[in-house]
């Protein structure tokens, strides 16, 4: 659809479908009746296409840190690095060395120019739709350099733009998984293979056991399920309030426990260029909703060896598992955003109230 | 469709001869026969079959009965490695560089995989390691499809006696024809595969010599065509424009291998003087002689392939796979190459057909195109993100 609407509006296309990995299966992501499909809407629009392999990339900065996250017991979000290292990345740069003016995509995102020709990325126009959390990660540099025409398009607009283009609508469902998970094998399958995955116990705030886990790796905070406890009679449920790999523990602990003032986030990024203070609404994943929270940086610490920013909720929020991203809007505009952090050794003086270490 | 291309890559497929389209093109109009027949057309058919097998036995070194026609070279690489393996039980043995159609055969069946040198060529010692008598197949290409080197297969041969001596020796001289008097030296080999249209024959047809004695059970099964080892109405149409091909490549190959050499030398000693940071892959004085294979500095070879196509010529790099991208090559791996050298691969493969205005054109676009990616630099720092540790223990 985004390549159709860029042509419609005069531009020369090429059409490129990523090989990222190796999918020796018949179907998935990357497989050949995958990319045989795209070659063949290519045809239907009448641009060139070609198949572009950045598998080495794809394995160095997305598939390894994603095993590696898990194997420090941290969430981690492959998406936003397939963006920043790969689509928006060495396939943007590619295109560039190449001689294009930049990359079109079909993420559900607006990006709007303003006066002085910096670039502001905002939500898609329909918010249900909306892809612009994976999207912080993008400098100016890589926004002067991108489209998303689809970000200016209703669901229903874009079924009827696709119908007098004469395309098929078909949407592929979100993944639960990340692309290079495959549905037989799940994250077990890759993550067992990898950084093998161990048994763990778990405890309360206290420390006193209260089941155990197959795949300590595999615990995320905030989880409910799957935490190897048995209904305690009469007792509360209980969540995954941090994962320690080191120790194979997990503390699970009743909601109030889940509750944080605050979470600190790394690795930040700024859309704008420039690192933003004072009230934002923060997203914790995709489709959520933004919080009003205030940023409140911190400058690195002899013992920190990075910047980061302590987001301090309004109103008290269930803690972020580390690893996933958290995105800072203001209304519609996407102003930045970090990896939040936490994991290290789980001891309840680090788990009452806030999330800043 | 762009005309005027600068066609170099004739590794992947060639031009069919004037000869070949002109001997198949009764077989596609009224001499539609089905060898398998008593009547007229059956019988004629038959006829133009069986004058199309002497001609390709005679270019093989071949007798008639020791000619399978199959469905092109990799049918042919198949059958010969899963029919030997059928026939007699044991593990199969094959070279690093051999092509996918062999490697991927003989993984099936347990077997070592023999290393190559540096300069592209089986280390005749770790094959040796590799022989016993359980050896049911061993598989030694004539000449490699990428970077061109010639193996020594008469020196196979003697260790695979020595050392196997139940053991069946298969060549894929599909690379190898058009340059190389496989008739001669394939000699050694129990089973050797071609390709017609690697020649100016068509797509979709090829050959297995089948040398008698050879215990091999077939592929396909049906009406017991080729006696009994590759069933399946003939291709005759296809046969009969492989046949043409086969003689007129024979014919010429003298002189096209002094032609064709020549360019060849001019391409890539001119590449390698005009390009900074580049190299040649494979030693030059064993390959055939359409092979040009260089490795240049600080560029991919999907992106210069894109420019290359730009500006008219046909080239390739590492193997083409089923998705269309450019596929790390397992034979720049197997020379042991380091990855950066392995990524800014290109083949050029001349043929028959290949002008001097083609390699002026190369001398001029290549270089060209190669300078204009490496001009090109990202003007972003490459992102370096920590993965959400906590700050008083991160490390980034």
């Amino acid at each position: 659809m985004a390549a159709a609407l860029a042509v419609a509006e005069g531009h020369e296309v090429v059409g490129v479908t990523l090989r990222l990995w190796d999918n020796q299966d018949t179907s998935g992501c990357c497989s050949v009746a995958e990319i045989d499909d795209a070659r063949r809407v290519a045809g239907q629009i009448g641009i060139d296409h070609r198949v572009w392999s950045f598998t080495d990339d794809f394995e160095t900065h997305v598939v390894a840190p994603y095993a590696e996250a898990h194997a420090r017991g941290l969430t981690p979000n492959p998406c936003i690095e397939c963006n920043r290292h790969l689509k928006f990345g060495r396939f943007l740069d590619r295109a560039l060395q190449l001689g294009f003016d930049g990359v079109v995509t079909g993420h559900h995102a607006r990006i709007l120019e303003s006066e002085d020709g910096r670039r502001r990325l905002l939500r898609g126009v329909d918010p249900g739709k909306d892809q612009s959390y994976v999207l912080y990660v993008l400098c100016q540099d890589q926004l002067v350099c991108c489209r998303f025409p689809v970000g200016d398009l209703t669901k229903a607009e874009v079924r009827v733009r696709a119908g007098e283009l004469g395309l098929a609508t078909a949407e592929k469902p979100d993944s639960q998984d990340a692309c290079f998970v495959t549905s037989s094998g799940g994250r077990s399958a890759l993550l067992g293979t990898r950084i093998g995955l161990h048994p763990g116990r778990v405890v309360d705030p206290a420390g006193a056991v209260l089941g155990a886990v197959e795949a300590v790796e595999l615990v995320t905070v905030g989880q409910r399920r799957g935490l190897g406890i048995g209904a305690s009679g009469g007792g509360e449920r209980l969540y995954a309030l941090a994962v320690d790999t080191v120790s194979a523990t997990v503390v699970a602990g009743v909601r109030g426990d889940l509750l944080a003032d605050a979470v600190a986030v790394g690795g930040l990024s700024w859309v704008g260029g420039g690192s933003v203070s004072g009230l934002v609404e923060a997203q914790v994943s995709a489709h959520g909703l933004a919080v009003v929270a205030r940023l409140e940086p911190s400058a690195p610490t002899a013992e920190s060896a990075q910047p980061f920013v302590n987001v301090v909720w309004s109103d008290r929020q269930r803690r972020v598992a580390p690893g996933q991203s958290v995105v800072f809007y203001r209304g519609a505009e996407v102003l930045g955003g970090g990896i939040a952090l936490g994991g290290g050794p789980a001891c309840s003086g680090s788990l009452s109230g806030a999330g800043s270490p | 469709m762009v005309l005027n291309l600068c066609y170099l890559d004739h590794a992947a497929t060639t031009p069919m001869r004037a000869e070949a389209v002109a001997a198949m093109e009764p077989y596609l109009k009224n001499r539609f026969g089905n060898p398998s027949g008593a009547h007229a057309m059956a019988r004629e058919a038959r006829r133009a079959l069986d004058a199309a097998r002497e001609m390709v036995a005679q270019a093989l070194g071949a007798q008639p009965g020791e000619v399978v026609f199959t469905g092109g070279g990799s049918e042919a690489d198949n059958l010969a490695i899963a029919g030997v393996v059928a026939a007699r039980p044991g593990g199969a043995v094959c070279t690093a560089i051999e092509h996918h159609a062999v490697l991927h055969s003989c993984r099936a069946f347990e077997g070592a995989v023999v290393a190559v040198t540096s300069s592209g060529v089986v280390d005749l010692d770790r094959l040796a390691e590799t022989l016993d008598p359980s050896v049911s197949l061993v598989s030694v290409m004539l000449a490699n499809n990428e970077i061109g080197t010639v193996q020594p297969l008469a020196d196979v041969a003697d260790l695979v006696h020595q050392f196997a001596p139940e053991a069946v020796l298969h060549t894929d001289a599909v690379a190898a024809f058009t340059w190389l008097d496989v008739a001669r030296l394939a000699a050694p080999a129990d089973l050797v595969a071609v390709s017609a249209h690697k020649f100016g024959g068509p797509k979709g047809v090829g050959a297995l010599v089948v040398r008698s004695g050879t215990k091999l059970a077939p592929l396909i099964h049906g009406g017991g065509q080729e006696w009994g080892r590759r069933s399946g109405t003939h291709n005759v149409a296809g046969i009969v424009a492989m046949a043409a091909a086969v003689e007129a490549a024979v014919a010429e190959r003298g002189a096209t291998v002094v032609r064709v050499s020549a360019e060849r030398d001019r391409l890539v000693d001119g590449l390698l003087s005009g390009v900074t940071g580049s190299q040649e892959n494979g030693d030059r004085a064993i390959k055939i002689a359409g092979n040009a294979h260089l490795s240049f500095e600080g560029i991919e070879s999907e992106a210069l392939l894109v420019l290359l196509d730009e500006a008219g010529i046909c080239a390739s790099a590492g193997s083409a796979c089923a998705s269309g991208a450019v596929e790390p090559s397992h034979v720049m791996a197997a020379l042991g190459v380091s990855r950066d050298r392995a990524r800014g691969a290109l083949r050029l493969t001349l043929g028959s057909t290949t002008t001097t205005a083609d390699i002026d054109h190369a001398l001029q676009a290549i270089p060209a195109a190669v300078a204009r990616l490496r001009a090109f630099s990202p003007g972003r720092a490459p992102a370096a993100v920590p993965i959400g540790l906590n700050p008083s223990s991160a490390t980034v």
